[in-house]
């Protein structure tokens, strides 16, 4: 049934001993992507301060490649400024992981996807907490 | 500790087995074929295994075509019915939809040359849906196929009942014994079937050889086209000290039988299955009913297999999957989703089969191994975190998914 065992030694250690795992408490943004019948579903959560995340954490249903990219994209991610952290493609976190197996690609994917939609969701809270202080909001905040 | 709970991808090969197999790759060479004594050594072997395979099966010898291995045979059986003259009045396929792929690919090419082919339903249980089958076996039937156990949930299934549904309509009967043969009492005779497909690496014999059952008088188009052997349904020289090795294998498997051993293998997995249950809570028991003594499926709900397997083998113990993330392809198992689980419970399954040599150590050891790491992987696991915050049990849950789809 198993085909594709050669990860990296790498993936093998941030599956076995994921970075940043975990719920945050007040995350400045959330992010939730993939699709159960895949098998992956990621939600990474960051706290922002001024322009910089400054904190990250995830929280993943998944394989080990799946679980490794998780982690390395929250260790990238830290320290980065908005516009830097959107340019962490899928690849330069499975080059941070010494590569990924061709079937794997997509877990990479998925950690990409996962911080873009955990940033929009930061965004869209700030738009709307900008919003509020111009003329109070009837949108519930996410 | 090394823990091995994948008897049903492969068992450890017995040591009388390898000692009755070694003169055979060392000084009796000879080609079973050749008319001088290197040759004769050698046939009387090859006939001698044969002999033993029919007997553990109740068949007659020249009943037993030997293969390459399980998936041959059910090869052999499904294209050496539809490819003969046989299939010029009847156009119909019926199998199930949790047959091992050798059956389940072989029927849809057989889809693809044009045969009708149906994949009958399974019960939440596991068991073919013997109501759909009685409408599905008619006249233009040409072959049913189903299997004795299942590979994966290791429910047996109601061969008996469909063979004589299919008899009925004067269709013939395969059914695919690889998973069953040295667990449970398997006789062709009692199940009433034209076809039976047997594999010897399943019950501590050697990889590469396997057989096909073919009852007398049911004639068969070959898949290779070559020499006299295996009454030309097989030609090509016969890999004797495989085939050795697979007559004293069956053998043994039988005396096993006979003595009990699967009662007691039967006790450990009821052991093992107590004790993830009262371990870990959220678990769904896949296949119900009768079910091979050595198999235990537990889909673990809201984590992923391979992430699973993986960390149990850091820990020394050795299970399989369903989950579609090993396997390369994007869906769980179709034998889980035929179970009608959702795929986020389905990924999370683990199949444990147990062996001969099994010990209560080894059982107690990777039920804790399995506590502990279903642990660490729920802690991060998303849906986990979200099925706690629905306050839903397991079965209100997989309920209210149910509804969903």
């Amino acid at each position: 049934m198993m085909e594709n065992f050669n990860y990296s030694q790498k993936v093998m250690e941030h599956f076995m001993n994921p970075r940043n795992v975990g719920e945050m408490e007040d995350p400045d943004g959330v992010g939730t992507v993939g699709n159960p019948m895949c098998g992956d579903v990621m939600r990474l959560y960051i706290k922002v301060e001024g322009d910089r995340i400054v904190d990250a954490r995830f929280k993943t249903f998944g394989c080990a490649a799946a679980v490794a990219t998780s982690s390395m994209v929250t260790e990238m991610v830290k320290g980065k400024t908005i516009e830097e952290a959107l340019k962490i493609s899928n690849r330069a976190v499975a080059e941070a992981l010494e590569g990924l197996p061709p079937i794997k690609m997509h877990c990479s994917v998925l950690a990409e996807e996962a911080l873009k939609a955990a940033i929009e969701d930061y965004l869209r809270r700030s738009k709307d907490e900008g919003d509020r202080r111009v003329q109070p909001s009837h949108k519930h905040p996410l | 500790m090394r823990v091995y709970l994948d008897h049903n991808a492969t068992t450890p090969l017995r040591e009388e087995v390898l000692e009755g197999m070694l003169p055979f790759l060392r000084e009796h060479f000879g080609n079973p074929s050749s008319a001088h004594n290197f040759g004769k050594r050698v046939r009387e072997a090859v006939e001698e295994a044969r002999e033993r395979v029919a007997t553990a099966i109740g068949a007659r010898p020249r009943e037993i075509i030997f293969t390459s291995g399980g998936t041959e045979a059910d090869n052999l059986a499904l294209f050496g019915v539809t490819n003969s003259p046989l299939a010029s009045k009847r156009r119909k396929v019926v199998t199930s939809a949790i047959e091992h792929p050798a059956v389940i690919e072989s029927c849809k090419a057989l889809k693809k040359r044009g045969f009708e082919v149906v994949f009958l339903p399974v019960t939440p249980e596991g068991v073919v849906d013997l109501g759909a089958a009685e409408e599905a076996i008619d006249e233009n039937t040409l072959l049913v196929s189903l299997m004795l156990a299942n590979n994966e949930i290791g429910t047996l299934q109601p061969v008996r009942e469909v063979a004589e549904m299919a008899k009925a309509k004067g269709a013939l009967v395969h059914t695919d014994a690889v998973q069953a043969l040295g667990k449970v009492r398997v006789k062709v005779e009692e199940l009433g079937v034209d076809l039976a497909s047997f594999s010897s690496h399943k019950l501590y014999g050697p990889k590469g050889v396997g057989a096909l059952y073919v009852r007398t008088g049911l004639r068969l188009d070959p898949l290779l086209h070559g020499g006299h052997q295996e009454r030309r349904l097989r030609p090509g020289t016969e890999n004797a000290p495989g085939i050795i090795g697979f007559g004293l294998a069956v053998e043994l498997a039988q005396e096993d039988l006979d003595r009990g051993m699967d009662r007691r293998i039967e006790a450990l997995r009821d052991r093992l299955q107590r004790l993830l249950l009262e371990r870990i809570p959220h678990v769904v028991v896949n296949g119900g009913g009768p079910r091979v003594p050595n198999t235990l499926n537990i889909s673990f709900a809201f984590v992923e297999g391979e992430a699973l397997t993986l960390s149990l083998d850091a820990e020394g113990v050795a299970v399989s999957t369903g989950s579609a993330c090993s396997s390369g392809s994007l869906e769980p198992s179709h034998v889980l989703l035929a179970l009608g689980l959702p795929p986020e419970v389905a990924h999370g399954s683990l199949r444990f089969s147990l062996g001969k040599d099994t010990t209560q150590e080894e059982v107690d050891y990777a039920a804790e191994a399995v506590a502990s790491v279903v642990e660490r992987l729920r802690a991060f696991s998303p849906l986990y975190e979200d099925f706690l915050r629905s306050e839903l049990d397991l079965e209100q849950y997989l309920l209210r998914r149910k509804e969903e789809t």
